[in-house]
């Protein structure tokens, strides 16, 4: 078992975003998070990584046990160095050419050499087919492009596991398969990934597992045939239902 | 204009710009060095809430803002020695006006931090970097993005308040133009000389600040 998530709650203020979350993710799992907006998805993940903290849960990952509410900073950086995050928005440096949105990590944060950590960066981001641009800006990029990198950023730390924190919602529609595209592939190579979804294609073909919330709570959770195609839960197949409606 | 006028100025102008580039440009250069660094200091502290050093920090706001520049200039160049505290004067105008901009200052680039998207910083951990080390490569740099046509407004407000100077005996631009009127009693044509060439200089440093804010806008979403 590479990730055990034991009832993670948190409240802001009044409103319990998280009530009790619980769940196991396995080495090379694609994990998707479904449910409604405002089900406490994102908010689940960042508690994970510590960018939100938890009121309680505890998180044992590679053997090792965090508290969410009461990591220390050591604890939360030696985890942040094992670990990857693709936000909504991007979130490149806007200051740094693509290369050096790469490298950063690699030089100012594990202290890799300069040269050492251009190879590593011009390789990933050649797997996402941005390695053309290694010294634009990111204001000169379109979305589908700042999010390739993005994502060429998390993997140069070789993390193992990528948290996706809906990579796809700002991007308009004709730039999310190019995303979609690089993620799929990511799996595919057995990268360990948890993405907060609202992609129902991706997440029925190309996640093994899925994750249905609501109010704070799973709903119901199991492979991702079964949650898609032969849902328990009332919940599930009204929000399965209506997401179907849209398309 | 009569001739004793006009070779009054003539020969009043090296004299003036000499004292300009060897007392008012040094002492406005080192006062903003100072004033920089008191100010990114006193803006990380409150940008980074460090607790008891942030309350120091407004008290020191408070008081600088609150006072005026001339009274801080009498109070350190003819108050402090009475309590033993006896500095060069060009050292005091540098002191005084240091502080007193960096005041000033630390609210720009505290501003300009905080303009900075949570999301960068957020980004900044998740690769695996400290928090000065956020600071260093990814905040400061784009912050001082933002403040910089504010600071070079400081620095120019800077260049002029050095004639304050004049009034604790530094001998700069402005002093030694008094010094000459004292001689000649050419109030009118010597003082409009003198502001000449802060307009000139101050010109100069306009010129700068705007091939500075092209450079810096070479990335991100001015450009396009």
């Amino acid at each position: 078992m590479m990730l055990q998530i034991r009832d993670v709650r948190k409240k802001f203020d009044d409103l319990e975003v998280l009530q009790g979350i619980g769940f196991d993710v396995e080495k090379s799992d694609v994990v998707a998070i479904l449910g409604p907006s405002g089900s406490g998805k994102t908010t689940l993940l960042r508690c994970l990584n510590f960018l939100e903290k938890a009121d309680a849960g505890t998180m044992v990952f590679d053997g090792r046990t965090f508290d969410l509410n009461k990591a220390t900073k050591a604890e939360i950086a030696d985890l942040r160095r094992k670990t990857a995050f693709v936000f909504q928005n991007y979130n490149l440096f806007l200051n740094k050419t693509v290369l050096e949105n790469v490298t950063l990590g690699l030089t100012a944060g594990a202290g890799m050499k300069k040269n050492e950590a251009r190879d590593i960066a011009v390789a990933m981001l050649e797997k996402v087919g941005m390695a053309d641009k290694l010294s634009s800006y990111p204001s000169q990029l379109s979305g589908g492009q700042q999010q390739r990198v993005a994502i060429a950023r998390a993997m140069a730390t070789k993390p193992e596991i990528i948290f996706f924190d809906e990579p796809t919602s700002a991007l308009d529609p004709e730039l999310i398969g190019e995303v979609l595209n690089v993620m799929r592939q990511l799996a595919e190579e057995g990268m360990t990934m948890l993405v907060v979804t609202h992609e129902m294609s991706f997440a029925r073909n190309v996640s093994n597992k899925a994750i249905f919330m609501e109010d704070g709570r799973i709903v119901e959770s199991g492979p991702s045939s079964t949650v898609f195609s032969n849902p328990k839960e009332e919940r599930t197949k009204a929000f399965l239902r209506s997401i179907e409606f849209d398309k | 204009m009569t001739e004793r006028l006009w070779s009054i100025l003539v020969d009043s102008f090296p004299k003036l710009l000499w004292y300009g580039i060897k007392v008012t440009v040094p002492l406005t250069i080192f006062s903003f060095s100072i004033a920089l660094a008191v100010a990114l200091l006193v803006a990380l502290i409150q940008y980074a809430k460090v607790r008891g050093l942030q309350q120091l920090c407004r008290f020191y706001i408070w008081i600088t803002r609150g006072t005026p520049l001339l009274v801080q200039l009498y109070i350190v160049f003819f108050g402090l020695p009475s309590i033993g505290i006896r500095l060069p004067a060009f050292t005091a105008a540098m002191l005084v006006l240091g502080f007193n901009e960096g005041a000033y200052m630390s609210e720009t680039i505290r501003g300009a931090l905080e303009s900075v998207s949570p999301g960068q910083i957020e980004a900044g951990y998740c690769v695996g970097l400290t928090f000065p080390k956020i600071m260093w490569h990814v905040a400061l740099p784009q912050a001082f993005r933002t403040a910089f046509p504010a600071l070079g407004n400081s620095m120019i407000s800077m260049l002029k308040e050095t004639s304050m100077a004049a009034t604790i005996s530094v001998m700069e631009m402005f002093r030694q133009a008094q010094v000459i009127n004292g001689r000649v009693y050419e109030s009118l044509g010597l003082y409009l000389e003198v502001a000449l060439i802060y307009l000139v200089f101050c010109t100069f440093l306009t010129f700068l600040q705007r091939r500075g804010e092209k450079r810096l806008s070479s990335y991100g979403g001015k450009k396009q």
